[in-house]
């Protein structure tokens, strides 16, 4: 069952990747790239899996496995919701010794049973992972007898960690919401409109979604679910009656666009929230398609008096930033399709970009990013070893990295000024008002006093 | 009275109270020197470790991972053993290779130890690095269990199982992973009032006490060298502190006839007491006047204090190791401990003085708390959500600790360390004492008068 689903995953044909590769490397699939024993980093594919739903904010989220997998990752990302706050309990079956010798599921019946009757969710979600795989266990088999038993969805999640990456997880986490949520319920016909959208590979980290629903509430574009950015299951359920779909984060959830557009026929268009031009295109993108399915064509114009107004607004408040953060060199260290979506952000701010890193990225994400930087290809560079990293960082060939968590204290301990724009930052960056928060933000970083103070040598390595 | 200890047949565990035995492992090993950790497992395993790690620490985190995937589970992983040993002696340089087990590959049930000499013989590649095997299945104990594991395979494979001649001013410091970095320092300095130098092991204080180093390292950046494990057997005494650490002590003690003493966290007055006694008998001298300072200052500490922790009810929650002092802290200033958890089940927790103590979860700890009306909750940082539910005051201790800065320097032992938790403890129940009189009349700061 899972070897069917890994096999469709890869061959994903709107997958950027995928196309680019030889029929060969086809075959490997997407799940042993990058494993190399000894130098590999990375999460598993039940993380990507729990990353892509556990922003489904009112369900139970049940992690089937001993205790590294829930007990060392619960409660660690910053998707941010609008109300219920069940999805940032931890669930887990912390399965024991015995357990792995009898089997894990009549635990893993008895667990939900009880999730449902202490905190009454609209669904449990379900996740395997690799020991419980490993002994057999059909969590798929247990959730259909608890779907069928409590009267509640109990919904398997496929991805154990050891199938791939977190890349292939957030895939499977889409196959999942496509087998099981999406399109088991009809709204009422009454309250289906053509401005209906959905957008899929959202997050809603640090609440970013807050940065455009009121950009698209002035539109009267309403987000019938977020895929699963501050997501209800209901919603979920009902999503296939949106009218366009945006997807985000490069080719993370790409299945789930193509085949909604595949079985509902709701078209869809790939987008990005980050930077000013990135937004305005999105919100033109987005108002065009609902156009073209029936929304009134004012709504072009409608758009494009909003996108003036706003970038102008957004301009005046970046401007005293922009001129205290000209000239200064960014070491862009992220992937996907960050690696050009933020540099043309940053060029905005008349920063250079020394390097951007093109790890993750697709080919198209590649192009767009030589484009951007003036098909210079020395600055698209694949994984920076951290020796050179710290070289790079404390010979000032930056003044500030943008980066994830991972290198955080490479550039720190090189004194350098960081800024995180992965998973775990600690502030929102979408839309207008996101891009005026980074520009001040990168402004607080690199302009800190603080520099000064800690690269002085102390007072007695000062030769005289 | 001894505390009954409370094993519920829960199914789901909520809010879980434990982190991983191989995460306990791979935390030990970086307070070895220009250490790598290797997790043999599936790389997932890893980057969570890592991640918490790292967000705990406020470090970077040099951990690897054998890499598996299904196939090389069910086959055998003794190749990716063999291929990621090699590749992080090529790039990282590192002096020692810690490898921990996971879930995953205890599971299929390999005996990755007695392959190491194979393995270190066909590669030339391995000559100059030591290389070390704990085997720590996820699903048996937690963070101090994973840790204890590590401790005792470091000792079996680096301590010479030999008497050497002793050396009166040395003793061994055995620490459990309830100690800081700062904690480990704390240790050294009392030590070395009495005249003692201490080796640590494993030492933390070395490697992730949050210091800049002037060049990049790919390893661990201090900690126990391989050297320092060899003159183990010369040290007049060994303390092991916490009682996690009673088997790595014995192995030790075998190995090499130093004696070993077991000592509580020295968390707490008499608690610390034992420290000194213990170093006066080894040492043979007496309290420096330093200390008996010490010992006053925290016996008006907990004069001051205890206005304000009696009568309270506070629900602890912590790693045995940890659990006990704080137990004894709490009852010992007039506070009562209605609910009581911890990770698994030891011996020790019949001596926590409460009535009854749960092996359970956060989900544990929030119930109790509310039908007890708490006035405290005491754990790690993920009781901030129970905290926010609940509307009652964390105090954090323990690991993980995600949200706060300085974790690695807070001092909790010696008389130093007790005197300052008492009062910071304190301090949050005055807090919430000025929260109750601004809520009845209003009149908020009349006790907060700067004294
Ligand atoms: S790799 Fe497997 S065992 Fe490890 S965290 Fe991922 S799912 Fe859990």
């Amino acid at each position: 069952m899972l070897k069917d689903k890994l096999a469709d995953v890869f061959n994903e044909p709107d997958c950027a990747t995928n196309q680019a590769k030889s029929a060969a490397d086809k075959k490997k699939g997407c799940a042993i790239k990058g494993l190399q024993p000894g130098a590999a980093a990375g999460g598993c594919a039940f993380d990507g899996a729990k990353i892509a739903l556990q922003p489904v904010v009112d369900v139970a989220h049940l992690v089937h496995g001993p205790i590294a997998c829930e007990g060392n990752a619960w409660d660690n990302r910053h998707s941010g919701s609008s109300g219920p706050q069940l999805y940032r309990m931890g669930f887990t079956t912390d399965l024991t010794e015995l357990d792995v010798i009898h089997g894990g599921e009549k635990k893993l019946w008895k667990a939900i049973k009880e999730i449902i009757a202490k905190y009454d969710p609209p669904a449990v979600f379900v996740y395997q992972t690799c020991v419980p795989a490993l002994i057999g266990d059909d969590v798929k088999k247990v959730c259909m007898v608890a779907t069928e038993k409590l009267g509640i969805p109990v919904i398997p999640v496929d991805a154990p960690g050891f199938v791939g990456s977190k890349n292939l997880g957030n895939k499977l986490a889409g196959e999942t919401l496509l087998d099981y949520v999406i399109g088991t319920a009809e709204p009422d016909p009454d309250d289906i409109r053509p401005t209906d959208i959905n957008l899929i590979g959202e997050y809603n980290l640090v609440g970013e979604l807050g940065q455009i629903i009121p950009l698209l509430d002035e539109l009267g574009i309403r987000i019938r679910a977020g895929i699963t950015g501050d997501a209800r299951y209901r919603d979920l359920t009902m999503c296939h009656r949106a009218s366009v779909n945006m997807l985000l984060c490069g080719q993370a959830m790409i299945n789930v666009a193509r085949k909604m557009q595949e079985r509902w026929g709701i078209p869809y268009f790939e987008g990005s929230f980050y930077g000013i031009e990135d937004t305005s295109a999105a919100l033109r993108n987005m108002a065009a398609l609902c156009v073209q399915q029936g929304a009134a064509p004012d709504l072009i114009e409608r758009t494009d008096a909003l996108i003036a107004r706003e970038e102008a607004r957004c301009w005046d408040r970046i401007r005293p930033h922009a001129d205290r953060l000209k000239g200064r060199k960014v070491l862009l260290y992220t992937g996907g399709h960050k690696t050009w979506s933020v540099v043309s952000a940053l060029h905005e701010m008349g920063m250079e970009v020394v390097r951007t890193s093109v790890r993750k990225a697709t080919e198209t994400d590649k192009a767009k990013a030589l484009d951007l930087m003036e098909g210079n290809e020395d600055a698209l560079v694949q994984a920076i070893p951290n020796p050179e990293m710290y070289r790079m960082l404390r010979e000032g060939e930056a003044d500030i990295m943008l980066s994830g968590g991972r290198t955080q204290f490479v550039a720190l301990k090189a004194r350098t000024a960081w800024l995180d724009i992965n998973q775990e930052r600690l502030y929102a960056y979408a839309g207008y008002d996101g891009m005026v928060e980074l520009v001040k933000r990168m402004d607080l970083a690199v302009n800190n006093p603080v520099w000064a103070q800690v690269r002085a040598p102390a007072p007695w390595e000062v030769s005289p | 009275m001894n505390a009954a200890v409370l094993t519920p047949r829960k199914a789901a565990s909520v809010n879980p109270l434990k982190s991983s035995a191989p995460l306990g492992a791979a935390m030990a090993y970086l307070g070895m020197a220009e250490c790598q950790p290797l997790f043999h497992g599936s790389q997932g395993c890893t980057a969570f470790a890592m991640v918490l790690m790292v967000r705990h620490f406020r470090e970077a985190i040099p951990v690897q991972t054998t890499a598996m995937n299904e196939i090389s589970t069910i086959l055998g992983g003794m190749d990716h053993v063999e291929q990621a040993l090699v590749t992080i002696a090529t790039r990282a340089k590192p002096k020692l290779i810690g490898i921990c087990s996971t879930g995953l590959t205890e599971t299929r049930g390999e005996d990755v130890g007695p392959e190491l000499k194979i393995l270190k013989a066909r590669n030339p590649e391995l000559a100059d690095v030591g290389v070390v095997f704990a085997a720590t299945p996820d699903y048996a104990g937690g963070l101090q269990e994973g840790w204890a594991i590590a401790v005792t395979a470091l000792i079996e494979a680096f301590v010479p199982a030999e008497k050497l001649p002793t050396d009166r001013d040395q003793i061994t410091i055995l620490a459990s992973s309830a100690l800081t970095p700062g904690d480990i320092d704390e240790l050294r300095d009392i030590t070395e009032a009495f005249g003692l130098s201490a080796i640590v092991l494993p030492d933390l204080s070395g490697s992730l006490d949050g210091h800049v180093p002037d060049a990049y390292q790919g390893t661990s950046y201090g900690g126990t060298t391989l050297e320092d494990m060899r003159r183990l057997g010369a040290s007049a005494a060994t303390l092991a502190f916490g009682a996690s650490l009673r088997r790595p002590a014995e192995v030790l003690e075998a190995r090499t006839g130093v004696p070993s003493r077991v000592l509580d966290l020295p968390l707490g007055l008499e608690a610390a007491d034992a420290l000194i006694v213990a170093l006066t008998e080894i040492s043979g001298r007496p309290v420096p006047n330093r200390l008996r300072r010490q010992r006053s200052q925290v016996v008006d500490a907990l004069l001051d204090s205890h206005f304000y922790y009696g009568g309270k009810s506070v629900a602890l929650a912590a790693e045995p190791d940890l659990l006990l002092p704080w137990a004894r802290l709490f009852a010992g200033l007039g506070a009562e401990l209605p609910v009581v958890i911890s990770t698994v089940n030891t011996p020790e927790l019949a001596a926590v003085p409460a009535a009854s103590v749960t092996v359970g979860d956060l989900e544990d700890l929030e119930h109790g708390a509310a039908e007890a009306r708490c006035d405290l909750l005491v754990t790690h940082a993920h009781g901030r959500q129970a905290s926010a539910r609940l509307g009652i005051p964390l105090y954090r201790m323990g690991f993980p600790m995600f949200d706060r800065v300085g974790n690695q320097h807070r001092v909790s032992v010696g008389y130093r360390g007790t005197r300052d938790r008492v009062f910071e403890v304190a301090n949050l129940f005055l807090e919430s004492l000025d929260h109750e009189h601004e809520g009845e009349d209003g009149h908020a700061g009349s006790h907060t008068a700067p004294g």
